[in-house]
């Protein structure tokens, strides 16, 4: 309704990604593409590392990232924290508690909070976006007035209102917080290409060939939506690692941080930053890389897919 | 055209409408409430309802809402428990503004200037060291928490490098009279142009910080835009015509390729408003970004609700302007 | 002396890791001035590309352009950018297919006339914007002075491609290339657009004033053969990237040699024919070509196909009625093609 120009952009996107005639020879053509794409071999080893280093944290770390083993290094009036030494290579936190464990198991949470945010983003986007799309009138425009209004707050205004929301921060607020802010972008994304699938000569022809309509929109419509979805998911993965770093900066982080996160991390770091940066460099560091490398992917994915790279 | 504009004048209702709907729900189910925030965990049930009973709370919801509405609309918005504990909500807001969009327009400002042009040549000299530079560096950009980025940036320079402040909007020394609340032009209207230098100075690493998303947006899409537009037909067309490269880039190439860039520069408004709450918060910077970091940390609720109407409206408003200078630039839009 | 001598222009378009493509392969043909030539072939037959070339449009990279393309005793292969660039619009002009894209949908259509005139003529503004007037009028679009204003989207199809033409016309160049500018539009506009055409490079003997554009050459590049047989004095059928058979437009309709010329005119359909003729279509698609290096292209298509059409490259000769042909076993004459 009001974003018209916010609302064409993803529609546009929308209508970009699944040409109609795609189908297999897209997915095939895509792939060969991206085979030889430098930017998508680069982050999908970041991403690959990243994985394997979640999996791998319990038997990597040899502390328990709960554990103030350095607490008598800890001064709070003399502003002291406990330097790297043998056997913590990393030194300590603010509390004392082995920071070489901490980034390693932080992995686990991070990505973590990465996957479950996209699939509740995409999820409450497919419900909304599918049922819009493919049901249209009255539907369409209640859905997708308030899908507007949701996307009339600035992101990070909608994801921190929502986090308050709740009486005590954890991780599972911080998550749906960053998730809910997707919702709308996913539920336009997939609407728009459901139309554009609608009015497209393959689901014309299945229909004048009277295949039901719940097998065109799951066999026709879904599958060629697919493509813009994907890109999208691979780019929220890192939209959601930042955010919910954005979030523990502005004290709405989950409030236990005996299991480590690394925006929780970076966002606990502000208080000594100027006298031990090395707090903040190191999920910085992680963050940036980690996010970077889903980025390089969906941004990868994005070209591989447009037909318009197709010749 | 002025039919176009009454629709989306009405359109900016209905959402203000729905956002003041959302605003009241959400206030109502913040945790704790204004009967715990006053009387605190352990009152008794019937100081609870009495006070319940003052503050209109025991009345409908829809009662409740409208007379929401009604304080809201005469701009009272309650009084600040935690920015600025005391004042008013909405002169906290008003007071803080003009600070917000001094530094938003300079990131802007920063973010076309170089997104604009280098996106340009990226595309004309496709696949060149610039070009894989630039794509490069706009990736790495987006990937870049913004905060942590305003603390890069006033680690270097301000407390390593000493070359610009590292915190607020003017030096404490500087005695700078007050006419518009933009720091850098009162300076110009009042002549005091060590004013405005030294906000300017203070100006700089924040909006730099801030700049760095809608640079690597902008410069994005003009790179995107400009290769679409250079196969487009009607610059076979100017060159047939054996014109200029300047008038080819200009009239031909740029003018066509503006279109989608200027949708994103209004669309970059939101992430700017979620950007400011981040670096106005490392730069202690007194905007509304900072009023809106420190009510969410102290649950400063009116200042929160005043700034976050205001955001949305804010945003639509400048999308607003967005689609209707889309119609000046566009003239298929026009008619 | 010819204004315009192409010879042996061969275009090449390579990508890497990719087999280079070969869309011209060694062109050949003159333009007298005033003179209309006809280059005529099915789509990716290398007519587009050759005009491309001619007017050095075609992109640096990627792209192989051999040969000579002479103009007006100047050699346009080779030349510098900037002075290609002064001859583009003032001395070659261009109009192209689909109007409505070939023209920018941002800029009013005066202001897309006016620039050609300030560019190489150094008229000013507003005296540029009289003369876009003028010539808006004798294209033949009514009320030019409200057209000037308006932008393309506003333009019928038929008045788009007479604006691409006035923007061609403007500094009255000295050849014109058309390439399909009929395609993209209506039957009726069609006939309105050629009609106009023919009008202005015949219009040397009537008094046009400053839009005089008598002696202005023009080579029409088309797939229809009606296109052709109303407007060209001089014909040239391409086939696989070379010119196969060359001729003055009556006689080589009326007789055609070349066995692809007579396979185009026989997929013609036509009123006056006989009834229940049947259109005879030629054989299978220019996808089936051999290279020429090894005989001849249309060798695989061709009814009167010999062993050598296989084995050996044939060579533009003097056929039948001392016509160019390029072909080892042409259509004798007279060959009565329709009763």
């Amino acid at each position: 309704m009001l974003t018209s120009s916010r609302r064409q952009r993803i529609d546009d996107l929308a209508a970009g990604g699944g040409a109609p005639d795609a189908g297999v020879s897209l997915a095939v053509s895509a792939w060969r593409r991206l085979r030889r794409s430098p930017l998508f071999l680069v982050g999908a080893a970041i991403i690959g590392v990243f994985v394997v280093m979640a999996l791998l944290a319990p038997w990597l770390a040899q502390h328990d990232p709960a554990l103030r083993l350095l607490d008598d290094q800890v001064s709070r009036a003399r502003n002291e924290i406990p330097p790297a030494q043998p056997g913590h290579p990393l030194g300590g936190d603010q509390q004392g508690r082995d920071l070489y464990s901490r980034m390693l198991l932080g992995s686990q949470q991070t990505l973590l909070v990465a996957v479950l945010a996209t699939v509740i983003g995409l999820g409450g986007g497919l419900v909304l976006g599918t049922l819009a799309g493919a049901i249209g009138g009255w539907v369409d425009s209640v859905v997708m007035r308030l899908v507007d209004v949701m996307l009339s707050i600035p992101s990070l205004l909608l994801a921190v209102s929502v986090g308050a929301l709740f009486a005590r921060q954890t991780q599972f607020t911080v998550i749906l917080a960053v998730a809910i802010v997707q919702i709308p972008i996913f539920a336009r994304l997939l609407r728009g290409s459901m139309l554009a699938q609608r009015a497209s000569d393959h689901v014309l022809a299945a229909r004048a060939l009277g295949v039901r309509r719940r097998a065109i929109v799951f066999r026709h419509m879904l599958p060629n939506s697919l493509g813009p979805v994907v890109v999208q998911s691979t780019l929220v993965l890192a939209i959601a690692i930042i955010d919910a770093a954005a979030l523990s900066f502005l004290g709405l982080g989950a409030a236990d941080d005996s299991v480590p996160e690394w925006g929780q991390m970076l966002g606990r770091a502000q208080d000594v930053i100027d006298s031990h940066p090395q707090l903040a460099f190191w999920p910085a560091g992680a963050i940036i890389t980690v996010a970077l490398g889903f980025t390089l992917v969906g941004e990868s994915l994005r070209d591989a897919l447009d037909p318009k790279n197709r010749r | 055209m002025l039919r176009y504009t009454v629709r989306r004048f009405g359109q900016l209702i209905l959402v203000v409408a729905a956002l003041s709907v959302l605003l009241f729900a959400w206030l109502r189910s913040l945790p704790g409430g204004p009967v715990s925030a006053l009387l605190g965990e352990r009152a008794t049930p019937e100081s609870r309802a009495q006070l319940q009973a003052v503050l209109g709370l025991d009345r409908p919801v829809h009662v409740q809402y409208f007379q929401f509405l009604g304080r809201a609309a005469s701009g009272d918005f309650g009084v600040s428990t935690g920015v600025q504990p005391g004042d008013d909500a909405l002169s906290i807001f008003l007071q803080r503004f003009p600070a917000t969009l001094e530094l938003s327009l300079l990131a802007i400002v920063l973010a076309v200037a170089a997104g604009i042009p280098l996106g340009y040549v990226a595309a004309r000299r496709r696949g060149g060291w610039l070009d894989n530079a630039g794509v490069v560096s706009s990736l790495v950009g987006v990937a870049v928490p913004v905060f942590f980025l305003a603390f890069l940036l006033k680690y270097v320079f301000a407390v390593e490098l000493g070359m610009l402040p590292t915190s607020g909007r003017q030096n404490a020394g500087i005695d700078a009279t007050r006419v518009t609340g933009f720091f850098v032009l009162d300076g110009l209207l009042t002549r005091e142009w060590d004013a405005s230098w030294d906000a300017l100075k203070h100006l700089m690493l924040p909006a730099l910080a801030l700049s760095s998303i809608p640079f690597a947006v902008v410069f994005r899409i003009t790179r995107a835009a400009v290769l679409d537009v250079l196969d487009e037909d009607y610059v076979r067309t100017a060159y047939s015509k054996g014109l200029t490269d300047t008038v080819i880039r200009g009239r031909h190439v740029l003018r066509n390729a503006m279109l989608p860039v200027v949708t994103i520069i209004g669309l970059q408004t939101g992430a700017l408003l979620s950007g400011a709450v981040l670096t106005e918060k490392v730069f202690a910077f007194q905007g509304v970004g900072e009023a809106l970091a420190i009510g969410f940390e102290r649950r400063d609720y009116p200042v929160l609700q005043v700034v976050i109407i205001a955001a949305a409206m804010v945003y639509v408003l400048v999308n607003l302007i967005v689609d209707l200078s889309y119609a000046v630039i566009d003239p298929r839009v026009r008619t | 002396m010819a204004l315009l001598e192409v010879d042996d222009l061969s275009v090449v378009f390579t990508r890497k890791g990719e087999q280079p493509v070969v869309a011209v392969d060694g062109v050949s043909f003159d333009v007298d001035p005033g003179q209309t030539v006809g280059l005529v072939g099915e789509s990716g037959c290398g007519k587009s590309v050759t005009a491309l070339a001619i007017m050095g449009l075609l992109p640096r990279r990627g792209v192989r352009v051999s040969g000579s393309v002479r103009f007006d005793g100047t050699e346009l292969l080779g030349l510098p950018a900037a002075a290609m660039r002064d001859r583009r619009g003032r001395d070659l002009g261009m109009v192209f297919q689909d109007p409505l894209s070939s023209l920018n949908p941002v800029v009013p259509i005066g202001l897309q006339i006016t620039e050609v005139l300030e560019r190489h003529r150094r008229t000013p503004r507003k005296k540029a914007m009289v003369q876009a007037g003028d010539l808006l009028t004798r294209v033949g679009i009514p009320d030019p002075r409200r057209r000037l204003d308006e932008y393309p989207h506003q333009l019928s199809g038929g008045m788009r491609q007479r604006a691409l033409i006035a923007m061609a016309l403007a500094c009255r160049p000295k050849l014109l290339l058309a390439d399909e500018p009929t395609t993209a539009l209506d039957v009726t506009i069609q006939a309105q657009i050629l009609a106009l055409l023919a009008e202005l490079v015949r219009a040397g003997d009537t008094d046009l004033g400053d839009t005089d554009l008598g002696d202005t050459a023009l080579v029409m590049i088309t797939h229809d053969l009606g296109v052709v047989a109303g407007l060209c004095d001089e014909v040239n059928v391409l086939y696989g990237g070379r010119v196969v058979e060359r001729g003055p437009r009556h006689p080589l309709f009326a007789a055609p040699h070349h066995p692809y010329t007579v396979g185009l005119l026989a997929s013609v359909p036509r009123l006056d024919g006989p009834r229940g003729q049947r259109l005879s279509p030629i054989r299978g698609s220019v996808s089936d070509n051999i290279p020429w290096t090894s005989g001849c292209a249309f060798a695989p298509r061709c009814p009167n196909v010999l062993g050598a059409c296989t084995s050996v490259t044939p060579e533009m000769e003097f056929g039948p009625d001392e016509r160019l042909l390029r072909c080892h076993n042409p259509v004798p004459a007279p060959q009565e093609v329709r009763a």
